[in-house]
Formats: C-alpha cells, sequence, structure tokens
C-alpha cells in the first residue's frame, strides 16, 4: 500500500520504516536479471529458486530472493550473489539451485564448484565479489547499487538513500545553486561529446521562454555499448531523480521526456513502473513532496535509428516527424524540442547527479582527472577473457582496463587494437596502452569517449575491414540528408571493399584520406562529422596493413578472403583441433604425428582453424604467393 | 545593423540574416543546389559551406544558406578549406548524378571535370535536396511526396511508391527542381509528372474558348474545395482567354 510523501520530511521517514520492517538476519539471494544474464537462463534460475525455496521450506524470514540489474560480469552469467556474505556464484543453471538451497541458503556451506577462478589459475578459487580481478579495480559510483535493488521496487530504493538528493536540494539549495554546483562538480557528458553539463543547465536557464524541457538520452546504439541500457534496467529511479534535480535546476520546466529504444524491453518496462510508483509516492508529478515543484515525465520510445540518438534528431522524433538532424547554429539548449529551451542528457549523466549530491562536491571532484572528473562506464567486449560492464575512475589506463580487469586477450593470442567509442571513435593500438582514459587524452590520440564502448581486437583482426565494418554501419544508419555523409560514406566504403579484396591501388590510400577529411568537415552532424575516425585513425596507426593489403595483396590477420589462403605447417602434431573445427571437412585428418592436409577447394577461409590452433602450425599466405 | 565581413570588406546586414541572404544582396557568389527563397533552408547539399571566424573566436565551416549573421562576423567564400570541400562535394555528386548538366556546371565551375568514385547509377538526375518535398509540403500544402529510406536509399517518393491520391498534379515540384530530375509533359488532355521512380497521370480541362487544356482537374478540385466561394465557372477558361 503506498501512501502519498506530502513533505520533505516524510521520506527519511519512510525510509527508516522500510529499513526497520526488514530482518539484518535474512539472506538475500539476489540474482543478475540484466539482459545478459537473462538471455543465458537467469529467468529460469530464479524460477527455480522460487520452487527450490518453498519445496525446502526456506521461509521469507531465512531467505529472499531479489532480481536485480546488471551485476556487470556477463561473461559469467547468470551470476548469483548471496548477501550479507556476498557469496559470488557464476554460470548458475537451474540444476545447480536445489543444492544451492541445501547447501548454502541452509547449511551456510559455499559451493567451490560455482565459484569463479582467475583464468590459469584454477585452484585459487574466489570467493566474494571483491576477490575477483574484474571487480577489485573498479570504483563503483553509479552501478554500485545495480547489484543490491530490484529495479523494480522503489522501497528498494528509498532503503539505500534514493530521492534524499532531491529532498536536499528541494529545501536546501536555489536553482541557481544547483547549477553552481553542478559546474563546479565537472561532470561532463557521458554521450559521447563530453560537453559540461553545468554550463548546459545554465544555458537553457538563462534562455528566454516559459516553458523548458529536459530530455534524457536512452537511445543507446553504438555496437557493443550497454551501459545506459543496465543503469535504465537496474536503477531507474536513479535516473528519474537525475532529471527531477535537472529540471528544478532548469526552471520552468514541467515536462520531461525519456527516449528509450524499443528494443530495450527491459528499460522500458522498468522505466514505466519507475515513474508510476514515484508518481504514487508523490515524488513526481503535481506538486512534488508539497514543495510546490512540478515534473511530469514521459516515455518516448524510439524505432532504433542509429541516427536518433544525436540530439536534434532524436528531438524531432519526440515532435512525431522524421528523425533527421538539423544544423545547430542556434543550439537545443536555447532552441530544442518544440522550439523550447531543451536540456538533453544521457542517462549516465544523469545518473551522476544525485550522486554528486549524496556524496558531495569535493568526493566527486577527487575521482578522475584534471579535465574529467568522476567514473566512466564502459562496455568492454569483444577479444577480452573478462566481457561486461566496467566503472572505473576517469584516467586510469587503457591497460589497466583491458589487461588487469579485462583480463586480457584470451586464447594466447597478441593484442593488436582497442576501438573506443563506438563506431565514430577511433583504433589505438598497443603503443597507446598506458594511455589515461578520459574526455581529452582520447580526442587527442585519434579516438574519443563516446558512450564508452571498448571492442578489444587481436592479431585475427583486421584492421581494413574493421574499418569497412564500421563505415559500412553509418553507411547503413546515415540519415542520408547531407551529401558529405550519404555520398561521402558510400565512397569511402568502395574504396575501402577494394583494398580488401585487392583493387585497390597506392594512391587510393591518398584518395581516401582526403574523402574523409571531406566528409568530417563537411557533414551537416556528428554522425558524419565522426564517421570517419575509424579510417584516419587505423591509418594512422596501422598504416602498413593497409598499405600491405595493396601491395602484397596480403592480409596478415586471415580475414579478407579474396587476398588469402591457408596452409599447414610442418610442425603441425596432427591434434585435430582444427579438424573438428573446420564446417566444410577441409581438413583431412592423416594420423597421430602427423600433419593434416588442408584441400584448397573446399576451403571457405572462414579462419575457424586458425581461431583454434594453438600450437602456431597454421599459415596466412597471398593467394598469390606462389610457394 | 550590424557588420558583417565578407572576403575583406564589410557589409551592413540585418541580425539573424544568413551568410547567403547578406552575400547574394552584395552580389557575391555562393553556389548552392538546396535553397530556394520559396522554401525553408534545410542545409542538404552542403555545397554552399564558407568558413567563418566569430568575434569569440569560433572559426569552422558553415552553410551559408542556414548560419545567421552576428556582429563582427567574418566570412570567407572562396579560401583553399571552402574550396576542398566544394570540389569533394562536387565529385560526389557527379558521381551521384552522372545525368545531370546542372551538377556537371557547377563541378566545372570548381575545375571539377570528372569524378573518381564509382557510378552506382547510370541516368540518375536527382542530388536529393528536397526542394520538391518541402515545396509541395511548405507551400502547396499538399505533401504529396516525400522522402522515403535511410542513407543511400534514400529517394523521393509518392507513399507506398503508387498512391499519388494526394498530388494534384499542380507541378511545383517540377518547376523547384534544380537538376530536372522530375519532368512533365501536358499532352492529349493528360499530363504526365515523371520522377526518378514512378510516373504519375493527370486528366487536364479544356478552356470553353480556345480549347487548350490547361489546368489539371485536381488542381481544380482543390481550389474549390479549398477557397469557399470559388466557383467552377472560374476555371472555364484559361489565363490567355480571360483577359
Amino acid at each position: 500500500m503506498i501512501t502519498r510523501l506530502n513533505a520533505t520530511q516524510e521520506l527519511e521517514g519512510l525510509r527508516q520504516q522500510i529499513l526497520a520492517s526488514r530482518n539484518q538476519d535474512t539472506l538475500r539471494i539476489t540474482v543478475c536479471c540484466g539482459t545478459g544474464c537473462i538471455a543465458q537462463g537467469a529467468k529460469k534460475v530464479v524460477e527455480a529458486f522460487k520452487r527450490e525455496l518453498s519445496a525446502q521450506n526456506v521461509n521469507a524470514e531465512v531467505a529472499e530472493l531479489k532480481e536485480t540489474g546488471c551485476h556487470g560480469f556477463c561473461e559469467q552469467g547468470p551470476i548469483v550473489v548471496i548477501r550479507p556474505q556476498d557469496i559470488f556464484y557464476k554460470k548458475v543453471q537451474v540444476e545447480d539451485v536445489p543444492k544451492i538451497v541445501a547447501r548454502t541458503i541452509i547449511n551456510g556451506e559455499v559451493m567451490e564448484r560455482l565459484l569463479y577462478s582467475v583464468p590459469g589459475n584454477k585452484k585459487e578459487k574466489c570467493t566474494q565479489e571483491s576477490q575477483i580481478p574484474f571487480y577489485a579495480k573498479q570504483e563503483r559510483v553509479v552501478f554500485k547499487n545495480n547489484a543490491y535493488i530490484d529495479p523494480t521496487s522503489i522501497e528498494d530504493y528509498i532503503a539505500v538513500g534514493g530521492y534524499a538528493s532531491l529532498v536536499k536540494v528541494l529545501t536546501t539549495l536555489q536553482s541557481q545553486q544547483v547549477i553552481d554546483t553542478i559546474i563546479d562538480s565537472g561532470l561532463r557528458g557521458r554521450g559521447g561529446g563530453g560537453f559540461p553539463t553545468g554550463w548546459k543547465w545554465q544555458s537553457s536557464k538563462d534562455a528566454a521562454g516559459d516553458i523548458k524541457f529536459v530530455v534524457c538520452n536512452c537511445d543507446e546504439g553504438d555496437p557493443g555499448a550497454f551501459m545506459d541500457r543496465s543503469i535504465m534496467e537496474g536503477n531507474p529511479h536513479l535516473v528519474l531523480e537525475g532529471m527531477l534535480i535537472a529540471a528544478y535546476a532548469v526552471g520552468n520546466v514541467s515536462e520531461a521526456y525519456i527516449y528509450i529504444r524499443n528494443e530495450y524491453p527491459y528499460a522500458l518496462k522498468h522505466a514505466y513502473k519507475a515513474i508510476e510508483d514515484a508518481k504514487a509516492y508523490g515524488l513526481l508529478g503535481d506538486n512534488i513532496l508539497s514543495t510546490g515543484f512540478n515534473l511530469d515525465i514521459k516515455i518516448c520510445r524510439g524505432g532504433g535509428a542509429f541516427v536518433c540518438g544525436e540530439s536534434t534528431a532524436l528531438m524531432a522524433s519526440i515532435e512525431g516527424k522524421v528523425g533527421e538532424p538539423r544544423a545547430k547554429y542556434v543550439h537545443t539548449s536555447e532552441k530544442g524540442l518544440w522550439g523550447r529551451p531543451t536540456v538533453l542528457n544521457n542517462v549516465e549523466t544523469l545518473a551522476n547527479v544525485p550522486v554528486i549530491f549524496e556524496k558531495g562536491v569535493e568526493w566527486y571532484k577527487s575521482i578522475g582527472t584534471e579535465g574529467s572528473k568522476g567514473t566512466k562506464v564502459f562496455a568492454l567486449v569483444g577479444k577480452v577473457n573478462n566481457t561486461g560492464l566496467v566503472e572505473v575512475p576517469m584516467g586510469i589506463s587503457l591497460r589497466e582496463v583491458i589487461m588487469d580487469i579485462g583480463g586480457g586477450v584470451p586464447n594466447k593470442k597478441q593484442f593488436k587494437a582497442v576501438q573506443t567509442g563506438g563506431p565514430s571513435g577511433g583504433c589505438l593500438p598497443e603503443s597507446k596502452l598506458d594511455l589515461a582514459v578520459d574526455f581529452d587524452e582520447l580526442t587527442k590520440n585519434g579516438s574519443m569517449m563516446g558512450s564508452g564502448a571498448m571492442v578489444v581486437m587481436d592479431e585475427r583482426n583486421c584492421m581494413v575491414d574493421t574499418a569497412r565494418y564500421f563505415i559500412e554501419f553509418l553507411e547503413e544508419e546515415s540519415c542520408g540528408k547531407c551529401t558529405p555523409c550519404r555520398e561521402g560514406l558510400r565512397a569511402i566504403r568502395n574504396i575501402l571493399m577494394d583494398i580488401c579484396s585487392g583493387k585497390a591501388e597506392l594512391e587510393d590510400i591518398d584518395r581516401l584520406e582526403k574523402l574523409c577529411l571531406a566528409v568530417t568537415e563537411g557533414s551537416l552532424c556528428q554522425l558524419g562529422g565522426t564517421a570517419a575516425n575509424p579510417v584516419l585513425s587505423s591509418l594512422k596507426y596501422f598504416r602498413s596493413e593497409y598499405e600491405e593489403h595493396i601491395t602484397n595483396k596480403y592480409c596478415r590477420a586471415g580475414v579478407c578472403k579474396d587476398l588469402i589462403a591457408f596452409y599447414i605447417k610442418d610442425n603441425c602434431p596432427g591434434c585435430v583441433l582444427c579438424y573438428k573445427a573446420c564446417p566444410t571437412w577441409a581438413i583431412i585428418y592423416n594420423g597421430k604425428g602427423v600433419p593434416v592436409t588442408l584441400i584448397q577447394d573446399k576451403c571457405t577461409k572462414c579462419g575457424a582453424c586458425l581461431d583454434v590452433c594453438n600450437l602456431d602450425a597454421l599459415e596466412v599466405r597471398s593467394v598469390y604467393d606462389n610457394r | 545593423m550590424i557588420t558583417v565581413n565578407i572576403n575583406g570588406k564589410d557589409y551592413s546586414a540585418e541580425k539573424d540574416e544568413t551568410v547567403l541572404a547578406v552575400a547574394k544582396r552584395n552580389f557575391i557568389y555562393i553556389p548552392t543546389f538546396c535553397h530556394n527563397e520559396a522554401v525553408a533552408d534545410y542545409g542538404s547539399c552542403r555545397i554552399c559551406m564558407v568558413e567563418i571566424w566569430t568575434k569569440k573566436g569560433k572559426n569552422k565551416l558553415v552553410t551559408a544558406c542556414l548560419f545567421p549573421v552576428e556582429d563582427g562576423l567574418k566570412v570567407e567564400t572562396n579560401n583553399e578549406r571552402v574550396l576542398f570541400i566544394r570540389k569533394n562535394i562536387a565529385e560526389l555528386l557527379l558521381a551521384k548524378c552522372p545525368a545531370s548538366a546542372e551538377v556537371a556546371e557547377i563541378a566545372a565551375q570548381l575545375g571539377v571535370y570528372e569524378t573518381k568514385y564509382r557510378i552506382e547509377k547510370d541516368g540518375n538526375k536527382c542530388i536529393l535536396c528536397a526542394l520538391c518535398t518541402r515545396v509541395c509540403d511548405e507551400v502547396v500544402g499538399r505533401k504529396a511526396i516525400s522522402l522515403v529510406n535511410r542513407g543511400i536509399n534514400r529517394e523521393v517518393a509518392i507513399p507506398f511508391y503508387d498512391n499519388a491520391a494526394a498530388c494534384i498534379a499542380c507541378g511545383s515540384c517540377v518547376y523547384i527542381c534544380p537538376t530536372n530530375a522530375i519532368t512533365m509533359t501536358d499532352k492529349d488532355g493528360i499530363r504526365t509528372i515523371t520522377m526518378p521512380n514512378c510516373e504519375m497521370k493527370f486528366a487536364l480541362r479544356k478552356c470553353n474558348s480556345c480549347g487548350r487544356e490547361w489546368i489539371p482537374e485536381k488542381q481544380v478540385k482543390y481550389f474549390l474545395s479549398s477557397a469557399p466561394g470559388l466557383t467552377i465557372e472560374e476555371f472555364d477558361l484559361c489565363q490567355s482567354c480571360r483577359k
């Protein structure tokens, strides 16, 4: 039964009431129900727990089951953490559940088999989250509560101190003081541009108008990025609280929008529920906590166009028009949604806001670097052992993120590059691994922070092919409004495809470079403006690979099929790993100790053999190589 | 009144005028494709890019058709940086519209006579400037045609490629098209409007006096429905016979 809160001080009362109603000795079985874990069967695990808890007569006083948001370690899902001991079980299957209930919940034993061990060191088991290297180096500010609370329960959020920042802001600060605090904190937009959030709010506050808007951008589209989704899924009230504070600071805002892409069903579901519950408690809607401050938050579902993450296209989409960008010679903070001053912030940016007021500016400023304060959530994906979401302080080195937290590159392969910032970012080579990760350093080195996707690549990734992939993605996602982006990306893709298939000449590289500059300078919006980054950065750091494709007609990664053929080396011991991996039966087993034979006519050059061979017994040669 | 410096000379201008408007008034040539006074500016062709310096120290390339002038703004319309972009755009458009004489003409002005880029569709003339769809929406008020699909698949089309119900055959899109990608012929009582991906036919009304087929029936119907008090007799005579 929800009763509306009619005064600011009632929130603390409610929190105490919630805490008092909870038995501190109760075990909490938290099952990660982020989309990644759900895909790996987390919902079935939840059902199994429900069944087993009642079958083994464990009542709610002894153990309580909680479906939480994303814990971040997607590689090891479904994840179950039993609190307060923080016992961390990985890859939990339905069959494991009866044993977990019988042994861990009832008898308090730890099940060794389900514990995480560092790759290469099977004996040393990590019982708790904090012992796992993946979590040890992280600093969780935005993500802190994700693994503790049920995103569909506003009481859970209030119990951990939720909405206290809003109360603090509403009762003790003037709107200008709120903006000054955010400016002072050094918070910068986490959506890509890194524009100082406080200044954005200030310019909307200063703009004339009696109707203004706050919009939250949850149209995350970068391949490999999923931090906004996980925050919206795992802790939607944190974002709502951030929006409330933003609306209060800007003033004259009575309506706000969350733009969520429709491919995020759980984010949508949890955001709808959060709005409904916050309204019921009087934390949203008219006369919030009887302070006279009003805000209604509406959800707008995006159709999944990448370009709709761009501010003006997103606003056009909310207005019901085609999601196409327009020139921003007058900023959206002055003339945005329906021509009114509009603050547009990304999910992660808004999620930082309540934390700044909760912990204080000085604390927040102590994290990060000179120009980039606080933490950043990265989606660590690709050729890395520990795939998942990591939240680290700004200024941490790429090496620490990829090698320590990420656990390095799997299968003894050699690290080659890391693509930061999604399709508009750049590829950084091994020599840049000690780079401190913040907005300015990444931009200086030809990449960008972007949304925070980090795609790790190893020796089996061809840089030309990678550039081609990203350009093709952007070419498909370009709205097609302006010439440089629409026609330029097509021309860039054609040149890259020529290089990949050995039809290009060396002067094509110069042409490519010039065209990239023209697209960068000439495009209407930042989709086109940053689209050439993958090409420009890989040309900067991996130019030899481009030249090798053209002059030697050779792709060292073994990716560009028109250029390569695989050969078995003499040191092949006939271990049959490749024989088993080959999908087209192109490999013939000749007996143990004897090299296998590869029939070129049957080989589709998929590279499955190269991926599994750990004895360096396969060679990639150019098809023009007549050895 | 504010002062704007274009190519080293000062000109006075109204606040919020565009760079293009000031330049045009003072006979400074900036090439354009998607600009037309009849409709709101759109900034899609990017051929009108110029380099600007603001008083606050901002320096960038902008589209002249959209950028509002401010006091102390310095503009260069023809320097190396600007021409680099224009030439590249001209070359890209040559590959997009190999059949367009207008594109070839502006490209030639820039010293671009051929394209190194692959031609995807022979005979294409449409540069996707959206003047046709904008005039149909903003001036005629019919929205009979629109831009469909995304990126390289973008094209001008009637709804579902086969529904010309909203079109009144007025021909505004034909007149405004800068590259003649849309054409129109009146013959044997039928007006045929040909777009790159479809052909539409409309009946024409005869003049009671000279017998010339002078206005599409659908346009007459639209006038009658949108202007109360107008009678069908008003359309008995063509413009020439009415005097």
